[in-house]
Order: C-alpha cells, then sequence, then structure tokens
C-alpha cells in the first residue's frame, strides 16, 4: 500500500474544501493534498446552475459552475496537491487517511492537520417515513437536479415537490423552465424554510402554489408514481382528518432538509452537536479532536456559498497556525449557548487567545420566525455584550453576528445568545 | 421450446429446485415473470434461518424446516453465501404468561429433537442484550437460529444452477397451461411457447393461479402483508440477537433481526390483503410495528431519522396454512408447492429435495444419471468492503474500476457495478444492481449514485437512459431529455481549444 505524508489533507474538493485549502496555502502552509470523490472540483456547485451566487463573497452575482471555477483556477495556481476520483475510507485521530482510487489503489497518508470539508446528503423520502407505494419517480430534488442540468434527463414532466427547502425552490423553477408543469411545492411547517428571495423569484415569479402546512399523506403507484395523497396538517404536524386530496403527478421530489454527511468525522472520533449533527467546533473551526478542523455543510448546512467560503478560510487559516503551533489556548474555554428561540449557534465554544482577530463570528438559525426582534449575547452574569437589530428572522436564513473580542476579555464562563422582541 | 423440466418462478424456492435437479443430464427451464429473480415473497422477509424449535413438527412444513436445518451450512459453504448459523434469537418476555409460553415452546423444541435452548432471567437477558428495555423479564435463549441475505441466497442459487446449464428467462410469465388426457402439452408464455415434460409451479403469491390453469384447485393463497422498518448501520450493534417481542391481545409477536449486512430489520405485522401486488406500507401499521415493537423491546430506537427505509412484503399464505406441495391430480407431470410461506427460506433446501423426489415418481422419461461436470460451487463475487487492505489494493491495480467508488453510503465501486451488469444473471436495473452490490441500499438510498448507475448501465447495455427502469416493467427512471449531455461522470466533452 503507497504511504504519503501531507502538511493538511483537505477531504472534500468543493466550495468548503477548495477555500480551507487556499487559505492555508496564503498562510505559508507547504505541502497540501485535497482528496475529492468525484471526477471534477467544486462540489454541488456544479450542478447548481442559477445565478445568486457570491453577492457577500465576490460582490457580484455569479452561477455556482462560476462561483466554483473562480476557486479553482485560484487552486490549480498553486502547488496544492489533488486527488480526484479519491474516496477516503478511514481518518483516525492520529491524524492517518486512508483513501483509494484507481490510481493509487488503496494508500494512507500521514497529515499533520485535517479539514474535514466533506458536505452534507439530503434526507430521503424514507427518513421522514412516507407511506405508500415504493415507485419509480420519487427522488430528491438534488438528484432530479443532477439528472436535468449535468446529464440533460427529465425525471418527469407532472411534479409535485415536498419540502420549500432552496433546492425545491430552486428545482420548481428549473423543472418549469424545463417545460414541465410543477404542480405546487408543500411545505410541513407553517412557514417556508428556504430563502425568502427564493421564495418570490422561483416560486411566485412563475404562479407555483406554496401551500404551508401541508405533507403527503401517500405515495400511489406501482411501477412509476401516478399520485399522492396530500393533506393539512394540525399544530402537532398530523394531518387533519378530510383535509386528503389525491393530485396525479408522475414525479414527486423531496428538498426536506439536509444531514451533514460525517461518517468519517465519526471515524476520526469527534464530538458532534445533536442539533445540527456536525462536529462541534471553536471559533478556529477545530473539533475536539485536536489538529483536525471543519467547515462548510459537514458542519452545519448553510444557506450561502459565500458564508461557506469565509468559515473554510477561518478553517485553513487555522490549521495553517496550528501546524506551525502559533495558536494559544485560552485558559478557561467559553462556551456558546443557545438561548430563547435559538436553534444552535457554530462555533459550539471559544478555545483560543483571539491574536489578531478583531471580531468571533457567531453564525446561528432561529427555531422559529419572528419580526422586530433583537438578537443579543450575554455572559454567564446575564449581562448584555451586545445587541442586534432585525426586522425579520426565520429558521430558513442563517444570521451571522460579529462580537467585538473585547467583550470577553473579561473570561466569562459562557455566552448565551437569544432573540427578544 | 422442448424442455425437460421447467420450472415456474425464480424465487429461492424455484431457484433451489433449478440448483437441487440441475446435477442431472436433465434440460431445465426457469422462467420469472419479474424482471430479476427474488422479486416476490423471497426478497422481503425476517432474513432469518430457523432451525424450528417453536414449530408443529406435524405438519409438512415443520418436517421440512427441522430436515432442512442441517442442510443449511454445507449448501451456503458451497454456495459461498454469508449464513450466521449462530446468530440466535430470544423470545423476549414481560408477563408470566409470557412465561407460560416460553416453557410450551422449550418443550416443543425438545419434541423436535432441538437442543440448546433455555429460559434466560432478568439479569442473563441484560447481559445477553444490553440495550433492551430493563422491563424485560425473561427470555427464551435459542443458540441456533440463523440468519442470512434472502436475496444473496436466491442469486447464489439461481446462478449456480445458471453455472450448471439452467436456462433462466426474466420477465416472462406463463398465461395458459396446454394439457391433454393428464399430459402436458405445451406452457403459454409472453415470449413464446414451452414444451417441457414436467412443470415445476414455484410461483408463491400466483402458485395457486398457475394450479388452476390445469385444473381446478382446492388450496388458495390468500395474501398476509408484512411490513418492516430498516435501520442505518450505525445501530447494528445494538441489536446482539433476533429478539422476537411477545404477543399482545391485539398483535402478533414480530421481530428485531441484526441483519448479515449490519442493519437492524424489524417487523412484521400481519394483515390480510386482497391485492397480490399491494406492497404498499401504511402509517398506522408502521405505527403499530415500531410501538409495539420497536419501542417495547429497544426504547432508544426512533421512529424517524435513522430509518433507512421501510417496505412490505406478502406472505404467500395457503388455507391450510401449511406448505401445499404434491402431484397436480389429474395431471402428475404438474408438481405444485402452494403455500410457502414462513418458513420457507429455512425450508427450501428440503423443499428442492422433496420436489426432486415428486420429478421422479412423475414417470416420465428423464435422465436422473449425474452430470460429471456438475459444479457445486459458486464462486463468491468481488466485495471490496471485506477484503483486506493488501489484497484490495491488489485488485484496484489489476482493475482501476474497482478503486472507482460509485456509490458513497456503501462504498461500492464501478467495478463491482460492471461485474453485477455481467453476472450469470445480469443486472439490468437500478433495483437489480443494488440488491447485488448495495449501491443504493445506504442512508442517501441512491439520491447520490443512481445518475452514476443509469450513466453504466447506458454505457454497459448500449441502451438510452430512458429506457432504464427501477425495477423492470414501467418503473423508467427518466421521462424525456433535456439537451444532449451525458451521464458519465467527467464524461461531458468540454474540450477547450488551447492555445
Amino acid at each position: 500500500m503507497k504511504k504519503y505524508n501531507y502538511d493538511i489533507v483537505v477531504i472534500g474538493g468543493g466550495p468548503a474544501g477548495l477555500a480551507a485549502a487556499l487559505e492555508a496555502k496564503k498562510n505559508g502552509v507547504e505541502k497540501i493534498l485535497i482528496c475529492e470523490r468525484s471526477a471534477r472540483l467544486g462540489g454541488i456547485l456544479e450542478q447548481c446552475i442559477h445565478n445568486g451566487f457570491g453577492l457577500t463573497y465576490f460582490k457580484e452575482e455569479l452561477t455556482g459552475p462560476e462561483y466554483a471555477t473562480r476557486f479553482i483556477k485560484a487552486v490549480e495556481k498553486t502547488d496544492i496537491a489533488i486527488k480526484r476520483g479519491t474516496m477516503v475510507i478511514d481518518v483516525t485521530q492520529d491524524k492517518v487517511i486512508t483513501a483509494e482510487n484507481g490510481e493509487d489503489g488503496l494508500f494512507e497518508v500521514q497529515a499533520k492537520a485535517i479539514i474535514l470539508a466533506m458536505g452534507c446528503r439530503e434526507r430521503t423520502r424514507e427518513s421522514i417515513t412516507i407511506p405508500g407505494d415504493r415507485p419509480a419517480g420519487v427522488m430528491t430534488a438534488g438528484t432530479a437536479q443532477r439528472y436535468v442540468n449535468i446529464n440533460g434527463y427529465l425525471p418527469g414532466k407532472e411534479i409535485v415537490i415536498l419540502g420549500s427547502g432552496d433546492i425545491g425552490l430552486i428545482m420548481a423553477r428549473r423543472m418549469t423552465l424545463e417545460g414541465c408543469n410543477v404542480k405546487g411545492v408543500l411545505e410541513l411547517m407553517p412557514y417556508s424554510t428556504g430563502l425568502m428571495r427564493n421564495k418570490v423569484q422561483c416560486l411566485d415569479d412563475f404562479g407555483i402554489p406554496l401551500y404551508l402546512s401541508h405533507t403527503i399523506t401517500k405515495i400511489h403507484g406501482k411501477e412509476r408514481l401516478s399520485a399522492v395523497s396530500i393533506a393539512e396538517v394540525d399544530d402537532h404536524k398530523q394531518p387533519v382528518p378530510g383535509t386528503e386530496i389525491t393530485v396525479p403527478c408522475d414525479t414527486l421530489l423531496l428538498s426536506v432538509g439536509l444531514i451533514p454527511e460525517n461518517e468519517l468525522s465519526q471515524k476520526a472520533g469527534v464530538a458532534f452537536d445533536p442539533v445540527t449533527k456536525g462536529p462541534l467546533a471553536d471559533e478556529k473551526r477545530c473539533t475536539s479532536v485536536p489538529g483536525i478542523f471543519a467547515c462548510g455543510n459537514v458542519l452545519h448546512v448553510h444557506d450561502l456559498v459565500d458564508n461557506v467560503s469565509e468559515e473554510a478560510q477561518n478553517a485553513g487559516r487555522s490549521a495553517a497556525c496550528y501546524i506551525k503551533n502559533q495558536l494559544t489556548r485560552r485558559t478557561q474555554s467559553i462556551a456558546v449557548k443557545a438561548g430563547n428561540n435559538i436553534g444552535y449557534v457554530v462555533p459550539q465554544q471559544i478555545d483560543f487567545e483571539p491574536g489578531k482577530d478583531k471580531v468571533v463570528k457567531l453564525y446561528m438559525r432561529v427555531k422559529h420566525p419572528a419580526q422586530k426582534v433583537a438578537m443579543t449575547i450575554a455572559n454567564d452574569q446575564g449581562n448584555i455584550l451586545a445587541s442586534f437589530k432585525r426586522e425579520v428572522v426565520a429558521p430558513g436564513s442563517m444570521e451571522t453576528l460579529a462580537l467585538p473580542v473585547k467583550m470577553i476579555a473579561g473570561n466569562p464562563e459562557f455566552l448565551k445568545i437569544s432573540v427578544t422582541n | 421450446m422442448e424442455t425437460d423440466v421447467l420450472i415456474i418462478g425464480g424465487g429461492v424456492i424455484g431457484s433451489c429446485i433449478a440448483r437441487q435437479l440441475c446435477r442431472y443430464h436433465l434440460d431445465i427451464t426457469l422462467v420469472e415473470k419479474q424482471s430479476d429473480v427474488c422479486m416476490g415473497t423471497s426478497k422481503a422477509n425476517s432474513s432469518m434461518v430457523h432451525d424450528g424449535y417453536n414449530i408443529d413438527g406435524h405438519k409438512l412444513k415443520g418436517r421440512l424446516c427441522l430436515e432442512a436445518n442441517t442442510m443449511y451450512e454445507k449448501m451456503c459453504r458451497e454456495l459461498n453465501v454469508d449464513y450466521r448459523p449462530a446468530t440466535g434469537s430470544i423470545f423476549a418476555g414481560f408477563t408470566e404468561d409470557h412465561l407460560a409460553i416460553m416453557k410450551q415452546q422449550l418443550e416443543n423444541s425438545k419434541t423436535n429433537g432441538l437442543s440448546g435452548l433455555y429460559i434466560a432471567n432478568h439479569d442473563q437477558m441484560m447481559a445477553l442484550e444490553p440495550n433492551i428495555s430493563r422491563e424485560v423479564q425473561y427470555g427464551l435463549v435459542n443458540p441456533n437460529t440463523g440468519t442470512i441475505n434472502p436475496f444473496d441466497l436466491t442469486m447464489a442459487l439461481a446462478e449456480n444452477a445458471v453455472m450448471n446449464g439452467v436456462k433462466v428467462f426474466l420477465e416472462t410469465e406463463v398465461t395458459n397451461i396446454h394439457t391433454r388426457k393428464g399430459k402436458i402439452e405445451s406452457v403459454e408464455t409472453n415470449i413464446g411457447r414451452f414444451k417441457p415434460k414436467v412443470i415445476i409451479n414455484a410461483a408463491g403469491l400466483y402458485s395457486d393461479k398457475i394450479a388452476g390453469m390445469v385444473e381446478k384447485v382446492d388450496g388458495y393463497i390468500h395474501p398476509r402483508k408484512g411490513s418492516y422498518f430498516l435501520y442505518d448501520k450505525k445501530w447494528g450493534d445494538h441489536v446482539k440477537h433476533c429478539i422476537y417481542s411477545p404477543p399482545t391481545p391485539v398483535s402478533k409477536g414480530m421481530i428485531m433481526v441484526p441483519t448479515t449486512e449490519g442493519n437492524i430489520l424489524a417487523g412484521s405485522n400481519a394483515v390480510e390483503v386482497n391485492d397480490r401486488e399491494d406492497f404498499a406500507t401504511v402509517g398506522a401499521e408502521m405505527d403499530e410495528i415500531y410501538s409495539h415493537t420497536i419501542h417495547r423491546l429497544f426504547p432508544k430506537m426512533p421512529r424517524m431519522g435513522e430509518v433507512i427505509t421501510a417496505f412490505a412484503g406478502l406472505r404467500a399464505a395457503s388455507n391450510t396454512e401449511d406448505f401445499i406441495i404434491g402431484h397436480a391430480k389429474t395431471v402428475p407431470a404438474m408438481i405444485n408447492l402452494i403455500g410457502i410461506q414462513s418458513p420457507g427460506l429455512s425450508s427450501a433446501p428440503a423443499i428442492a429435495r422433496m420436489a426432486e423426489e415428486l420429478v421422479r415418481e412423475t414417470g416420465e422419461d428423464l435422465d436422473f444419471s449425474e452430470r460429471p461436470d456438475y459444479n457445486p460451487n459458486r464462486p463468491a463475487p468481488v466485495i471490496l468492503r471485506n477484503m483486506d487492505p493488501e489484497t484490495r489494493s491488489a485488485l484496484i491495480q489489476k482493475n482501476p474500476d474497482y478503486g472507482s467508488i460509485v456509490c458513497r453510503c456503501e462504498t461500492i465501486s464501478k467495478g463491482e457495478i460492471l461485474d453485477a451488469i455481467r453476472r450469470p444473471i445480469p443486472a439490468r436495473n437500478l433495483d437489480a444492481i443494488k440488491r447485488r452490490t448495495r449501491a443504493g441500499m445506504g442512508r442517501c438510498q441512491g439520491g447520490f449514485c443512481g445518475p452514476r448507475v443509469v450513466g453504466i448501465l447506458e454505457e454497459e447495455l448500449g441502451i438510452t437512459p430512458l429506457n432504464i427502469t427501477k425495477r423492470g416493467g414501467r418503473s423508467n427512471i427518466l421521462l424525456d431529455k433535456t439537451k444532449d449531455l451525458s451521464l458519465l461522470e467527467g464524461g461531458a466533452n468540454s474540450e477547450k481549444i488551447q492555445l
């Protein structure tokens, strides 16, 4: 078996992995390897041919492939090693990676630091247990997006979409543009779970109805999907008797959530946040295993790739500092807790002295939509260190708060983020 | 087409009979109406191999199950099928009533000539099953309950039969059987007419319909549906043995099985249905399976999130609730196997041996001398995840397709998928590849590998993706084209002018 040595191994060549590797290179790391399981770099952006990417990072509006290409070109100008078509099979706490591809066979890499950037996967029909038949024609929105945008095939013509996640909304428009009839988007929650702009641009502008508090109660069709039964749900998400109707269709697309893809992180022994389903991470995006970093959708599901790039740069920079021994741990970590109407916060703790950093960026999602609120950061004494006004907050839009590091100079035991009216 | 023996049905029984007979100088044809073998009752069952401890040994199914248990290890060794004879089962009990059932079953096991069973107390149960509900008081432990992947077994039997000359026709449905004065004349199918000397009706859910094509029959099938949950491999270690839940006044006992693949299978209920094609799961029934068995036995296992799939199967229950195996009354050369439900998988080798006796009894002109070239062994397919690193690496060096991972969740390579398409019974659709290789059987349920597998099928079989199906028939994955692009990863022609 071949054996290699690298300073940093980045697992995943999507937007997170590319930005992390580039930033580590900019910070003087010599030997960097990106392992990408697909034949091409860029990750899921390759199939996201719609626009809306890069508004904050590049200050211009790009498509997914354009956004990815900027990073791919930048990486290809460096001496960062890239192994495409390479599946990482194992990662150990000692930072030994086992991977395979057609060229090297099975091989091992000893790394000084590892950056986990494997992204996420879509929840399936069975992860939300829709009963009924099991015909062809039921697939995730992302799989349909690949068939349409990369392969040039249509999964069907008469479409129903379950879930108002961003991919579902994007695919409602995409299928319409391909000449399909998108009959409607159903959402279990009483609010849209995707970005507001996607709801407006992909549904409203194309006259596609969004039915909130609705779900699919049965799938019909022995061979190919023939219909779905849909019903309104009550406050407990249970179908309301008498509201069920059956809608003929040949395709059901699911956009019912994304799950960070952490099977490798588990093998590496990192600790997890049960809410994000990603590793616990600190402000440097270091996991509970020193020298193993995580960024992007493997850590928590982002709405905007711009935020992924920013987070990945942080992880890449931190990994570079780690191998150069430039990170100084605080005498005591500061826990970051989710308070009123906050689902989760990343990072979950602050471990290091700030160094040159002026602010700590905190990413979070609210549990329920709310209007005209203040998002507050309080210390362990209950004193509010910072407060940020928001006109609207919703679970579908990640919020970012920048906490000046001078506010935590007193080393509070914990910080608590809350939404207050 | 003339043939000595025509077997109708490519389930575990038909396939096992094909393999049983292929050692002789017989021309054997097996027809299966579905797009693959093992598509009916054989596919969706508990995956347990019962030793027959709790069965009535005087019934035909009891006798055959007890007989077959002694044949299983040799058969699976020859076929290179992963059979785990010592997984063990435990009937978990909460009350004195359950204890009373256990004592009866323990006595029954002795009557059936079996040994090794014992009744465990609460502390022993907690040691055997650390994650089981602390309310469990007793357990009837049977160390001799086995587990197997029923598809692997059926596939291996059918492949071995093909290796030994059996002709298998898929998507071939028997539409009528013509007889004259008690003799078989011909069998009509959608692909043409067969002229067999002997017919073996192993048509499972449709065995009564096939039998009814030659005469009026007393036996009939009343399908009984059972549904299952399949849990993510993360939970594979949570349940150590096959666990029977005790019956309640409204529900029969169900089981939780640690499968040979490392998942947990939990089910199944029993609901009489009229439609022999009704494989739909029903929300309320799934809720009941969860609360009655899964949650009651293993409270930490969640209802949602960790379940990677749920499915239903139909038991081919007969009116007598026993196996009905024998010659057709008026056509001795027709052999019917009706009502093969549980423990049909466990009884398969004994049923096949009995079928051979019945074929010999027909008195037809058949050559039962053994073929000198009969090979009982089926080579194991290449399964990379089971290989040590050096062997795996060497194999990839020889064939880079084995290093190209297509299914991420189960780590299945392009090479393994190509093998599945090229095996003696070729996979020609997504589910056929899934059952042979596990590609698409993991937690993303084919979301990622689906388009890639369609691309490989397109390339290997030379058919348009529009004709590629999920499981044959009209289960097409794609209904139209958008533009002329490519399914092959990295295969789109994006070559640019280089200056």
